[in-house]
């Protein structure tokens, strides 16, 4: 609350200098400036003048009790939202993201306790009203998106009921309401809103059942939104869509929006400011802009070098990884809250916490050294050993017309349709597609835990390879590994991390006693792992650590292709680029064969030689990474690289997909795309004929009726 | 102590800390919930009796004192004299021996078997699903007391009778439990991943699943026990069970309970109160076990 009168005296920043009660020290080194008055043309258009503020919260501390002890989750955390004004929260998980929106609202479980500070929405003091006065905020004022679209609607309530009553509520009676409810359906641009509007919400598909929760959270027209990872559960192009929908709803309503986000990208697409979150700490905070532009905080610029960006690929070095954990919560910190981690700690910053120093127009970093921070030495080297370019011609697996059906209680499942692929010795094969294209599908089919369809062709090294897993002797079955998605469901928990790494040694390399031990100690080393970590049960270790305990599972037999299935998307960036280097090197130390399978086209560009798009189980395109990436482009890959937002300036023209991805139960005749193609002929041959996967350029397949050059020109004029 | 991050670090290397502190120990949260302590507290002492009851009682529990037969509770025989001159009080304590020894080892048989049984049906799924599900039904809709009847008839009362026929009527309810878990965990690629070792079906069952469905199969057993004892109390009364003159709740029970409307309640009380406390001490235990396991 002391800081109350510096918030009013800049209205368009943050308070700089000392931030609150416990920053008694005045900020040494660089005198915090004040901010600028009513920057000049700046980027995020909030009106002029000395509006309130819809959304001020100041100082906030929440803190967590957990058995009887009290865990500080957020820690004097301070920010304004403008009216009309779109913030983005972006923090790795458990910095607190979820717990500032969670306070806001005041929907904090039982446990959590907002200790000091003050919050307030639309000039209302929200920590100080009464039940119905809270419910009657969170009813018209406020609203909130969450990740999970299947849990934010019940169940057992039409859709359209479940708006209309967001009307009834407010007043209105039940036709109106109904009536209003598909307008609203109308403008969230679902297609034949009369019929959705009957739906239970299990007909709906991910996408369609967010659209109905944001119609539902802007019925009451709030004068805040909450976003909470909104689009994180969804694929791509529909998160492209459902983006592109919230962007221009915006401009349409008086709504300012809070987007919070894991995803540096969506937030800089999405928002007009941002504050970047760190262990409770609103480390760093500006225009969208600027703090991805010229970050200036060393965890700003350590998270964003941390992500491939601007075609950066393997063989260009390595990822930067920012060394070292977050601190636990609850941890006692006297001085910077990333000192520990940060490669431009000086003495200072261990021993009194840094101030917000203002930085530029609106644009402040808790740092004493924020002036050197985009010149943060890398933690990682950037140069590393680079396994032997792979031979164009020489196919370590061979899979021809491969096709898997799931039969479930009569009714049939074509998971993959006749797929034509090679992966080469030593490279990686990237790839891509959304949810339902058979990813995942096809590497179970080539690991053996799927039997494909009679009449699939699947070769090892020139031989052919059993179908069934059961069928594969020892040195198949050490051939082929796989790391999961997901390592808290792929690792035994109630085994230890020896126990998990050995296994492999003694039933696959046949090793036991000192040779097991010597093997042991070896691989644990080159995972980077540590000898006490092997006595531990997977729960006991970070998400980065188990990944990197699957990964040594998968390597313990020597294999020679190794599947990695969206081995980072359950990691957090600063982790995923330690494994994604971890995965490089290894291939460069063991000459192994990946599949790497992935919805990040960043990440996917970054570890493949060359990609596979898969879509509706079929393959719409294959070719060196480059070319891809490069274009001519298959109508479906220019959809997917123009949905993915990018924090590279450079914005392609976008393409936008219609509809929905139809079942793989009925798919659609001829080309299965052709439901979505922009680019479809006006011949109708795309609806009657599948095009054939054919060669258009030396190395590049593409399964489409459109000449390539055609393609070529279309993709190159803007449209 | 300017202490830069080490930047000269091998390629790729990222200083890994400390995992995550180790969650307390199930036992540790156990004691300090005062359910478990209070159930576990009368466990204790009629675990206690079962063990040295014969030292504890202040009577021989055979022996009759036919001069004081129906006598009401006194100082010399603090739960009174039953019908034919038995002390009350030694033989609730002594009573406690066969039940404890009975119920415990036919639980742990029904058990194991529906364990065996639930993991087998549960991981290889398909026409062993089916089959034995179907056996698992049919057992499940016999009337229980009835065939239980048949089987200690046919062979005769004795307590391993009684242990195998209680285990084998536990059998089926506890492979169904052990059978949802299981599917539960085959959802898990760990067993993809176990399977891609080459492992064998049983190591998967038994090393991999095993260890983690065994918190369900014991909250599984501890419910049993309760029912145990309440089903082998209920064939001692019935005559089926322990036999007379061995000192048994149930058969002591059935052997007073007719004196009840002459007003000889001490006959019976303390038997039906000893197996109310053991059931309840049990449920408390149970109760505090599944708290501690589902958080």
């Amino acid at each position: 609350m002391t800081d109350q009168g510096a918030a009013e005296e800049s209205p368009h920043g943050v308070p700089a200098g000392p931030g609150g009660p416990s920053l008694q020290k005045a900020p040494r080194g660089r005198p915090a400036e004040p901010a600028e008055p009513a920057p000049r043309g700046f980027p995020g258009g909030r009106p002029p003048g000395p509006a309130e503020p819809t959304l001020d919260v100041a100082n906030l501390d929440v803190t967590y009790r957990v058995r009887g002890q009290n865990r500080p989750a957020i820690r004097n955390v301070s920010f304004q939202i403008g009216n009309r004004e779109s913030y983005g929260l972006v923090g790795e998980s458990g910095s607190g993201k979820s717990t500032v929106a969670l306070a806001l609202t005041r929907y904090l479980p039982r446990n959590g306790l907002v200790t000091s500070g003050s919050v307030s929405i639309a000039g209302r003091d929200v920590l100080a009203l009464s039940g119905s006065a809270l419910r009657a905020l969170r009813a018209r004022t406020v609203s909130m998106v969450y990740q999970e679209p299947g849990r934010a609607l019940n169940p057992s309530i039409r859709a359209g009921r479940q708006i209309a009553e967001v009307f009834e509520i407010a007043g209105l009676d039940r036709q109106t309401s109904t009536d209003r409810a598909e307008d609203m359906l109308r403008k969230v641009q679902i297609p034949d809103p009369g019929q959705v509007m009957n739906r239970y919400p299990h007909q709906l598909s991910g996408g369609m059942a967010q659209r109905v929760i944001i119609a539902m959270a802007l019925a009451a027209e709030p004068s805040l939104l909450i976003l909470d990872e909104p689009t994180t559960a969804l694929d791509a192009t529909v998160e492209a869509e459902v983006l592109d929908l919230v962007a221009g709803l915006r401009a349409d309503m008086a709504t300012s929006v809070l987007f919070i986000s894991h995803n540096l990208a969506v937030i800089a697409k999405m928002c007009d400011r941002v504050g970047v979150l760190y262990a409770g700490e609103l480390v760093e905070e500006g225009p969208a802009s600027v703090v991805f532009d010229q970050p200036s905080h060393p965890y700003t610029v350590g998270l964003l070098r941390c992500i491939p960006r601007r075609g950066q690929r393997k063989d260009h070095g390595r990822l930067d990884a920012i060394p070292g954990f977050q601190p636990a919560p609850g941890q006692d910190i006297t001085g910077c809250i990333y000192a520990d981690r940060c490669a431009l700690v000086i003495d200072e910053c261990r021993t009194s916490p840094p101030p917000p120093f203002g930085i530029g127009p609106d644009h402040s970093a808790r740092c004493f050294r924020h002036e050197e921070a985009e010149g943060l030495p890398r933690s990682t080297p950037a140069d590393a050993s680079l396994p032997a370019p792979p031979n164009a011609d020489d196919p370590i697996v061979t899979l021809r017309g491969l096709s898997t059906t799931y039969k479930n209680a009569g009714s049939e499942l074509k998971a993959l349709s006749g797929i034509d692929l090679t992966i080469m010795r030593g490279e990686t094969l990237g790839l891509v597609g959304e949810s339902g294209s058979g990813k995942t599908t096809l590497a179970r089919a080539l690991l053996g835990l799927v039997v494909p369809d009679p009449g699939s062709v699947l070769e090892f090294d020139g031989s052919p390879l059993p179908a069934d897993l059961r069928r594969r002797p020892r040195q198949l079955l050490r051939a082929v590994q796989i790391v999961f998605q997901n390592p808290d469901s792929a690792l035994n928990r109630r085994h230890s991390v020896r126990r998990l790494i050995s296994r492999p040694l003694s039933r696959l390399a046949g090793l036991s006693g000192s040779r097991l031990a010597e093997r042991l100690a070896d691989l644990v080393r080159s995972v980077r792992l540590e000898q006490r970590h092997l006595s531990l049960r997977p729960g006991q270790l970070s998400g980065g650590l188990k990944q990197r305990v699957a990964i040594a599972r998968a390597f313990g037999g020597g294999p020679r292709l190794v599947v990695c299935d969206e081995p980072t998307s359950a990691l957090d960036v600063s982790v995923q680029a330690a494994i994604l280097n971890l995965l490089a090197d290894l291939q460069a130390k063991e000459q192994v064969t990946y599949l790497f399978i992935s919805h990040d086209l960043g990440v996917v560009r970054y570890l493949s030689d060359r990609i596979a798009v898969l879509y509706l189980g079929r393959l719409m395109e294959v070719g060196p990474a480059e070319t891809v990436f490069a274009g001519p482009h298959h109508p479906y890959t220019e959809a997917l690289l123009s949905a993915v937002p990018s924090l590279d300036g450079q914005r392609r023209e976008r393409i936008r997909l219609a509809g929905e991805i139809p079942s793989a139960a009925t798919p659609p005749s001829g080309c299965v795309f052709h439901t979505r193609c922009p680019r479809k002929l006006s011949t109708g041959v795309c609806e009657t004929t599948e095009p054939p996967l054919a060669e258009v350029e030396p190395g590049h397949l593409m399964s489409c009726h459109i000449p390539v050059e055609e393609l070529r020109r279309l993709q190159e004029t803007p449209r | 102590m300017t202490a830069a991050p080490d930047v000269s670090a091998a390629p790729g290397q990222v200083p890994v800390a400390h995992g995550l502190a180790a969650p307390p120990a199930p036992w540790r949260l156990l004691l300090r919930k005062p359910t478990f302590l209070i159930g576990a507290l009368i466990l204790l002492f009629w675990i206690a009796c079962a063990i040295f009851g014969r030292a504890i009682a202040p009577h021989d529990p055979l022996a009759q004192d036919l001069l004081a037969t129906n006598s009401p509770p006194s100082g010399a025989h603090p739960f009174g004299v039953d019908s034919i001159g038995r002390d009350v009080l030694s033989r609730v304590i002594v009573g406690a021996r066969d039940i404890l020894l009975i119920a415990p080892l036919a639980t742990l048989l029904g058990t194991v078997l529906g364990t065996v049984l639930g993991l087998a049906m549960g991981y290889f799924g398909g026409i062993v699903d089916t089959l034995v599900g179907r056996v698992v039904e049919a057992v499940l809709a016999l009337p229980v007391v009835i065939v239980a009847f048949l089987f200690i008839v046919a062979v005769g009362p004795s307590p391993l009778t009684l242990i195998v026929v209680v285990g084998f009527i536990f059998t089926p309810l506890i492979a169904r439990t052990v059978r949802t878990a299981v599917l539960v965990e085959g959802q898990q690629d760990y067993l993809a991943s176990a399977r891609l070792l080459g492992e064998r079906p049983g190591y998967i069952m038994f090393a991999e699943i095993l260890p983690n469905v065994f918190p369900v199969i014991v909250v599984e057993f501890t419910v049993r026990l309760g029912y145990a004892i309440f089903a082998v109390a209920t064939l001692s009364f019935l005559g089926f069970g322990v036999q007379q003159p061995t000192p048994d709740w149930g058969g002591d029970i059935a052997a007073n309970y007719v004196l009840l409307g002459a007003g000889y309640w001490w006959e019976t009380l303390f038997a039906a109160l000893a197996i109310a406390s053991l059931v309840m001490a049990l449920n408390l235990v149970t109760d505090a076990i599944e708290q501690v396991i589902s958080s």
